[in-house]
């Protein structure tokens, strides 16, 4: 077994009893990278000396007999719309092309208090909007288990490399099931935080009411600890909830022994694949033989919740993504004539159909006289989505859905049908809309295909999550990703 | 047709807190070109802000000392427009919900004391955008984006104001309550005030009120005036010529006196206003709240009709004195003595102490001389002790140096003469020595007694005491 296939579990216990060196499990990794991401294409930047260097002062740490901690030592993609001091930053748009930030994310600090090695920033959706990573000016992802298909998006780059072996870990963002979606389609662990818990600055910003930095990973355990290492209060982000978090990997106990688990009857209507809902029934009632109770509710608001986000992402977009106007950094037009007529050209041809898509609808329903009609209407109906699943959990502990209606479709297919592409993110807006945490763990295949199932809890109950996930996983043998050949 | 004007103003003014509104970077005026600015200054992606606290303090006691509603629970708004000075194409300021909102300032509209009540109608807080800056060897425009972050608020009136010195009393009752509460620097140079005005005229005894026109970025209170009262003579002439007004927004341009169109109601923005998502609600505590309304001091237009009242002053030297809090201060604390005359002290504060700090281009705080000592010599006046002139040279020993005026009356040998017998001799001598003036005199030249005080002062090096040498001339010549 080659040190990139291991869990952040086993290479942490390894790098403590000296079995390998963190240059090696990183040299490791890029020769997978340069083995597959040919084929793949998860990574848009690759920072090797950096990462070297960082491997090397972990190296030095353990030589010296210091504790390395948890994730010492352990490979991390970067989704690319998380800023990194020094290396270079496109959130995958040419209106960003050359952009290095002179400051870094607050979850980068994190990882690098953590001794956390950063192999390089990876593909994503235009300003992660998207649900297949083709959006991207850069390059197409292609997914690990079937290069034919798409990763899912917007964070396709961070799931594509931790399905293939070409991280052990990665960052994404999720702003309407970014990180849960791709996770799914590439069969691999992802986690959308409850709002608030980890920081966002450092995070271009797409919809600032939505968006969360998540974890991507292999197993239950490792997810769970880089949430532990990135979530916390920060100064630097006033929407940061001022609360203590526990080390979330050491409580796993994968109890599920009188666990109520929500079965809400929207999430398995007829917009669902069939062998998807039945692939999620039977890891539900592998759960019950273990001791949880199902309890069958519903969530009537989760009809609307599709176009309430369209709204409210797409509004807060269209004020976020105005700072890019060619005057201070990033892509400029070469020729214009004047100062509107290079703000029309620059953002013409800086941003990609989709961008300019969602900044048209957002600008339209933030206008006078539409404002109410629109955006305010949608703010009402969070409110009242947010009560729907507080009194929800009134009657179970956490709710599970499919992550996605179907498995990862065909590059190409849905490019030309926005309509059809955003129906993919009908199982996931729900829970950032409600400011919720959502965990996908993968629950079998269809067609081949790895299909997700969608762990949902109440504010701040991610340890609940990730112990039903742990239960999960212990009951599929301990395990619920395995990484393909692409030989 | 005769009209009246009514005017409404828009004043941003920019607060003094040691960092700026989002960000811990210094607010400080005349840093190097785009030095004093962060991520957040310049717009950079993933930025975020957050709220410098102190900002809302300053604007509570703003609108406290303004007779406003506070809303204790708000939020701020983000307001969109593209312009290369704004980094991240929106200004955070607030929209439906401002911290302050309903109160009323009273301005003096004359010497006699009469005031009329403003009404505020809102008191926001929102930053400040950066400064383009033209270069004849650059082709193009440079942009410092120092200022952005910077504390504003915005302070909005009714449309209460019928004319342009009602305007510029206004402004001034605003300034002296920014001073007073000591939150904002008020120096128009460097731009910490602006203004904008909405002016319409309507027929005299209407009270439905014409088409408004907006000028923008008037800067000077002067010119408030001289835009207000340019625009007011262009709607009456627009309407004595059977025309309409149309709602525009104006620009005025000091130098030329006039004012062009800039934009018409049809090409008016629309800044989709909506919350601003990255800050939370603002909340003030009730208990911060009643803190800060304690901390109101007494504001100058109160304080100044106090004086009038109190303690007898000519509005005159009333206004001067409470143009600055610290002189007031200064003033009120000699008063509270009680061992001289207010007016007596008000002349001095004024006159020769006002003279020497401007001339040594120094303020009121860095005088050293106590209250004690300003009313002491005062004092020594007043008895007799020393003569007026003799007091201006202690002033001028003691307001640096902390010198007692005794000490001073001592070491320079300033005491006045007022013994009779002692300058009996002098007069004497005086007579002797000027037989064609006392000639003179006696034959109906009365100004010549002043030529005679003036040798008699002169023989007694300074220190005669006037009053008494006439006394003895007078009666010496009969």
């Amino acid at each position: 077994m080659n040190l990139y296939q291991h869990t952040a579990r086993e290479l942490s216990r390894m790098l403590r009893e000296k079995e390998c060196s963190a240059r090696e499990i990183l040299q490791s990794v890029f020769d997978r990278i340069d083995a597959c991401d040919e084929k793949v294409g998860a990574y848009l930047t690759l920072d090797r000396e950096g990462a070297m260097a960082a491997a090397g002062r972990v190296d030095e740490k353990i030589a010296a007999g210091e504790e390395p901690g948890p994730l010492a030592g352990i490979p991390v993609a970067v989704k690319d719309n998380i800023c990194t001091k020094g290396l270079l930053t496109t959130c995958a748009s040419r209106m960003l092309y050359n952009f290095v930030p002179p400051y870094n994310a607050t979850v980068m600090e994190k990882l690098e208090t953590a001794g956390c090695v950063v192999p390089g920033k990876v593909n994503m959706d235009e300003f992660a909007m998207g649900s297949s990573c083709e959006t991207s000016y850069f390059k197409k992802t292609h997914n690990p288990h079937d290069l034919d298909r798409v990763p899912g998006g917007s964070s396709g780059g961070s799931a594509a490399a931790v399905a293939a072996g070409e991280a052990v870990l990665s960052l994404g963002s999720d702003t309407g099931g970014s990180i849960r979606q791709p996770a799914s389609c590439c069969g691999v662990i992802g986690l959308k935080p409850t709002y608030g818990s980890v920081s966002r600055y450092g995070l271009v910003a797409f919809a600032s009411s939505l968006d969360q930095i998540g974890p991507m990973g292999r197993c239950v355990e490792d997810v769970a600890a880089l949430y532990s290492v990135i979530c916390g209060r920060d100064p630097m982000d006033a929407t940061t909830a001022r609360r203590e978090y526990p080390d979330f990997a050491s409580l796993l106990k994968g109890e599920v022994k009188g666990l109520r688990i929500g079965v809400p009857k929207e999430y398995f209507g007829p917009g669902v694949d069939p062998e998807v809902k039945d692939l999620v029934h039977q890891a539900l009632r592998e759960l019950e033989a273990a001791g949880a109770t199902l309890v069958e509710l519903s969530l009537p608001g989760t009809d609307y919740a599709l176009s309430a986000y369209y709204i409210i992402s797409s509004a807060e977009a269209s004020s976020n993504l105005a700072r890019f106007d060619g005057v201070k950094y990033g892509f400029r037009a070469e020729s214009f004539d004047g100062l509107t007529d290079m703000y029309e050209k620059t953002r013409s041809q800086g941003f990609g159909d989709e961008v300019k898509r969602r900044i048209m609808l957002g600008t339209f329903v933030l206008s006078s006289g539409y404002y109410d009609a629109y955006y305010n209407k949608a703010k009402l109906f969070q409110k009242a989505l947010r009560n729907e699943f507080s009194q929800a959990f009134q009657s179970c502990d956490i709710i599970a859905t499919p992550t996605a209606p179907g498995i990862a479709f065909r590059l190409g297919e849905n490019i030309g049908d926005p309509l059809k592409m955003y129906a993919s993110d009908v199982c996931t807006v729900a829970v950032n809309i409600a400011g919720l945490p959502g965990l996908s763990v993968p629950c079998g295949t269809s067609q081949g295909m790895p299909v997700g199932l969608q762990f949902i809890g109440p504010r701040f109950s991610e340890e609940r999550l990730f112990d039903a996930a742990y239960a999960f996983q212990n009951l599929r043998g301990g395990s619920l990703c395995t990484i393909p050949e692409l030989g | 047709m005769k009209y009246t004007t009514v005017i409404g103003l828009e004043v941003h003014a920019e607060l003094s807190t040691k960092t700026k509104i989002y960000c811990s970077c210094k607010n400080s005026f005349g840093s190097e070109v785009n030095s004093n600015c962060c991520p957040n200054c310049t717009g950079m992606p993933g930025s975020l802000p957050t709220l410098n606290e102190k900002v809302v303090e300053y604007a509570v006691r703003m609108g406290y000392a303004t007779n406003c509603t506070i809303n204790g629970v708000c939020k701020a708004d983000r307001k969109n427009y593209f312009y290369p000075d704004l980094p991240k194409a929106y200004q955070i300021s607030q929209y439906d919900i401002p911290l302050c909102e309903h109160g009323y300032v009273d301005i003096l509209t004359d010497e006699e004391g009469t005031t009329r009540r403003i009404g505020i109608t809102r008191i926001h807080i929102e930053e400040d955008a950066g400064k383009l800056i033209h270069s004849d060897n650059f082709d193009g425009s440079l942009v410092d984006l120092n200022r952005c972050g910077v504390p504003l608020i915005e302070i909005v009136s009714e449309p209460d104001l019928r004319s342009a010195q009602e305007a510029k009393a206004y402004l001034d009752t605003i300034r002296g309550i920014l001073q007073y509460l000591d939150i904002s620097d008020c120096k128009m140079q460097e731009g910490s005030i602006r203004c904008d005005v909405n002016v319409s005229v309507m027929p005299e005894g209407s009270d439905k009120f014409g088409t408004r026109c907006e000028m923008k970025n008037v800067n000077g209170f002067s010119a408030v005036e001289r835009a207000i009262a340019y625009e007011a003579k262009r709607q009456m002439e627009v309407l004595e010529a059977g025309g309409v007004i149309a709602q525009e927004t104006r620009r005025w341009d000091d130098i030329a006196g006039k004012n062009y169109l800039l934009r018409s109601k049809e090409d008016a923005q629309d800044y989709r206003y909506f919350p601003e998502p990255d800050l939370g609600v603002i909340v003030v505590e009730e208990e911060k709240l009643e803190e800060l309304r304690r901390s109101i001091p007494e504001l100058p237009v109160h304080r100044l009709l106090r004086y009038r009242r109190e303690m007898g002053l000519p509005y005159f030297d009333a206004n001067l004195l409470c143009e600055n809090p610290d002189k007031a201060a200064y003033f009120e604390a000699c008063a509270a003595l009680g061992s001289c005359q207010p007016k007596a002290i008000s002349n001095w504060l004024l006159g020769d102490v006002s003279r020497i700090l401007n001339e040594k281009n120094r303020t009121i705080d860095d005088v050293a001389m106590t209250p004690e000592s300003l009313c002491a010599m005062i004092a020594l006046i007043d008895k007799g002790t020393i003569s007026n002139t003799a007091g201006k040279t202690v002033l001028e020993e003691i307001i640096f140096s902390g010198k007692t005026p005794d000490q001073v009356v001592e070491e320079k040998g300033l005491a006045q003469i007022s013994d009779t017998a002692a300058l009996e001799a002098i007069v004497q001598e005086v007579l002797d020595s000027n037989a064609k003036v006392v000639a003179d005199y006696k034959g109906g030249k009365s100004n010549a007694l002043g030529f005679l005080v003036g040798q008699c002062m002169r023989r007694s090096k300074g220190q005669g005491n006037p009053t008494v040498i006439r006394q003895l001339l007078e009666k010496a010549l009969g």
